[in-house]
């Protein structure tokens, strides 16, 4: 198959400082500004030790109706590599061959004008993301439909809750139908519920043989929609792959996500989270756990008043959004019912060890009540399961081992004749 | 996770959408650092003549929404400069005016200049303006700067119509000679397009052309026959006036409504050919300034 992307050493170097000091305030200024324009053209020449390189020789190929998710810590190049496949910024050296049209999503509501009303913006924004007048016509009442404002189509979108507003502006984009899509850091914003019906969205889009390129920094996001990834270190491409090896690799690189995390309180929160952690069989807080050991999940909270037929839950997930357990507090308590007295409190939980299959997990905590009240919700942390041993990686052809659990079966086996 | 033999059947990717689509022998697009010697590439920007359509319609929208007074100030402006004018040049200082009542003569010159002056502003300041649109979105980027031009011709049009009002008012008939008047506001809008373009891009780069643009239209609105007809002026500087392009443009505008002579085909000449020169020069130089817009703006 010939590939619908073709990126030869791409490398991209920016200046440190090219942006100019910010406006001038006189016309006194204003006119020093105009004589030193070019003596400051000149000087700036010469500084070359401000120069850095944003990516450096990035070489790859994309197949068509491949899902590429690109990952990497802030800085990483990911948004500048985006902004060189979309044209936006001119590589510094290297070349790439696109062979579709490219339709790119940096930022949800680009050009979105606040006195307009929605169904202005609709067309100005479908026409800004390179759609003709025609195809947004087409198309016009899937969007509308789609964000859910059939109601205020003709209010200026200045009176839009950035609810609202965002899922206007996602639609649109939704919508678009280039044969290449690239997309940054968008679903960031917006409710869950919203957010799911974007990730559902855009697998569709995949699912017609679009090619998607994909920034995120939700794993669980980027697990489910990716096939292939892409990670990006201080603009080196350094692993390229299925999504769940270049997730791990990802992981591996340490410090990238935290083991402690603390929420800053919020008293209109009758029950709050304040801190969680986790940690290894030796009580160190660590996102690198082995799977052969238990790990523990110890969470801080604080009841601002009596709370009766509350629960903390616990969901283990695969990274790729599999739910695997579930478990509360209440479980261990005898009559299901744990009364919170107002005060501080820390709950721990431990997962056995020896279970799971090494692989990249996600534990998500909230606190509700059975009667679909939620105080408080969490997803803090993305771990790792290593395997120092040989069992997980046991599988057929010298592989890591199928499936999500990783368990030591007893087979019997007896000779019939 | 992908492994080989009889169990991961069910666990690879589904290849099933995975189908060859018809990919182009050639690239569609070619991503390389810019050459020396760019094109124009006219043929994006015609891809992209809806987006120059929308974004005109969107200034000129938003404006109307909100100000007070909306679609009359395209009116409000050069009328009421064309009474300190008539008040001031007209009463007061006594220039003449071609035979032709001072304050549509004025008013005349007003609208070609009022046009072009707001023209090359808007469009100056668009770029900087627009930073969260380059920053984020590829189109050819002369559709900004051009965008901000035609926003200013629908004020022309408005204000065009207190034009014929006032030529009723002061009896003076229409002649076969204002069949010219669609090519001078052509005219017009390139050269408008083209100072602005370059304007705009300078701009990025130099922020303090900002401060420049209201004093270059100072300057250049003396340097026009704005308030003055060309015949007052004598010797050389008539011939270096002539260099400027609106003064071809204004005398013949002027000549087009009230047919008070033949046409000056010798300056519409000049005009045209400098107006050309410099649409030119600044699409090309813009082009080559447009590679670092979106680093820098």
């Amino acid at each position: 198959m010939r590939p619908i992307i073709k990126a030869e050493h791409i490398g991209k170097q920016y200046q440190l400082g090219t942006r100019e000091a910010a406006a001038y305030s006189t016309v006194r200024e204003a006119l020093m500004g105009v004589a030193r324009a070019p003596l400051r053209r000149f000087r700036n020449g010469r500084r070359k030790d401000t120069r850095f390189w944003a990516l450096r020789d990035i070489d790859f190929e994309i197949n068509p109706g491949e899902v590429v998710g690109i990952i990497g810590r802030n800085g990483a190049g990911k948004s500048t590599l985006l902004k060189i496949l979309s044209r936006i910024t001119e590589p510094t050296t290297g070349r790439a061959e696109l062979y579709g049209r490219v339709g790119s999503l940096l930022e949800v509501g680009t050009g979105f004008h606040p006195e307009l009303t929605g169904r202005e913006n609709i067309y100005l924004n479908g026409s800004i993301l390179g759609m003709r007048r025609s195809e947004i016509e087409a198309k016009f009442d899937e969007i509308v439909e789609f964000a859910e404002i059939e109601k205020f189509i003709d209010t200026p979108v200045k009176r839009y809750s950035s609810g609202m507003y965002v899922r206007l502006a996602f639609a649109v984009a939704a919508h678009l139908e280039p044969e290449i899509l690239v997309i940054d850091e968008v679903l960031s914003v917006g409710d869950m519920a919203f957010q799911k019906k974007c990730l559902g969205k855009m697998g569709e889009v995949a699912k017609r043989g679009r090619t998607v390129l994909f920034v995120s920094h939700n794993m669980g996001a980027i697990a489910r929609l990716c096939q292939t990834g892409m990670l990006l270190e201080q603009g080196r491409l350094l692993f390229c792959g299925s999504m769940m090896e270049t997730i791990a690799k990802y992981m591996q690189g340490a410090a990238s996500t935290s083991a402690e995390v603390s929420f800053a309180p919020d008293e209109k929160k009758r029950l709050q989270v304040l801190a969680a952690r986790l940690l290894d069989h030796s009580g160190q807080p660590s996102t690198e756990l082995d799977r052969v050991n238990p790990f523990t999940v110890s969470i801080d909270y604080e009841a601002r008043a009596r709370i009766e037929g509350a629960h903390l839950g616990i969901m283990l997930d695969r990274i790729d959004g599999t739910p695997i357990c579930y478990s509360a507090d209440i479980d261990t308590a005898p009559d299901r019912i744990i009364e919170r007295q107002p005060g501080t409190h820390r709950a721990t939980v431990t997962f056995p060890g020896g279970l799971l299959n090494a692989g990249v997990y996600q534990i998500r905590l909230g606190l509700g009540s059975y009667s679909g009240e939620v105080y408080d919700y969490h997803e803090p942390f993305v771990f790792q399961l290593n395997d120092h041993g040989t069992f997980a990686a046991s599988g057929t052809g010298g592989q890591q081992r199928q499936g999500i659990l990783a368990i030591p079966l007893q087979w019997n086996t007896t000779e019939l004749s | 996770m992908l492994s080989t033999g009889f169990l991961t059947k069910s666990t690879t990717v589904s290849a099933e959408h995975m189908r060859p689509s018809q990919l182009p022998e050639k690239p569609v697009v070619i991503i390389e650092p810019g050459r020396a010697w760019v094109g124009l590439s006219l043929r994006d920007l015609w891809a992209y003549r809806e987006l120059l359509y929308f974004l005109t319609w969107r200034d000129v929208k938003v404006r109307y929404k909100q100000t007070l007074l909306g679609a009359a100030w395209a009116i409000i402006q050069p009328l009421l400069t064309m009474l300190i004018f008539t008040l001031l040049f007209g009463r007061l200082a006594g220039i003449k005016s071609d035979g032709i009542p001072y304050p549509i003569f004025a008013y005349a010159g007003l609208l070609i200049w009022t046009f072009f002056s707001n023209a090359v502003t808007n469009s100056g300041n668009s770029l900087v303006g627009s930073a969260n649109l380059i920053t984020k979105i590829y189109f050819p980027r002369m559709i900004i700067p051009g965008a901000a031009v035609g926003a200013g011709l629908i004020d022309l049009a408005l204000a065009f119509l207190v034009q014929i009002g006032l030529m009723i008012y002061y009896g003076i008939a229409l002649s076969p000679r204002i069949l010219m008047v669609p090519v001078l506001v052509a005219l017009t809008t390139l050269l408008a397009a083209g100072v602005g373009m370059w304007l705009s891009a300078l701009n990025v780069k130099y922020r303090d052309i900002r401060y420049a643009i209201p004093f270059l239209i100072q300057l250049w609105m003396f340097a026009s026959p704005v308030i003055y007809p060309e015949s007052m002026l004598q010797g050389k500087l008539k011939y270096v006036l002539r260099l400027n392009p609106l003064t071809g443009i204004i005398e013949n505008f002027r000549i087009a409504l009230f047919g008070h002579s033949s046409f000056h085909w010798e300056s519409l000449g000049i005009s045209a050919a400098i107006t050309l020169f410099i649409l030119v020069y600044s699409a090309y130089s813009f082009r080559r300034m447009e590679r670092t817009f979106a680093d820098i703006v």
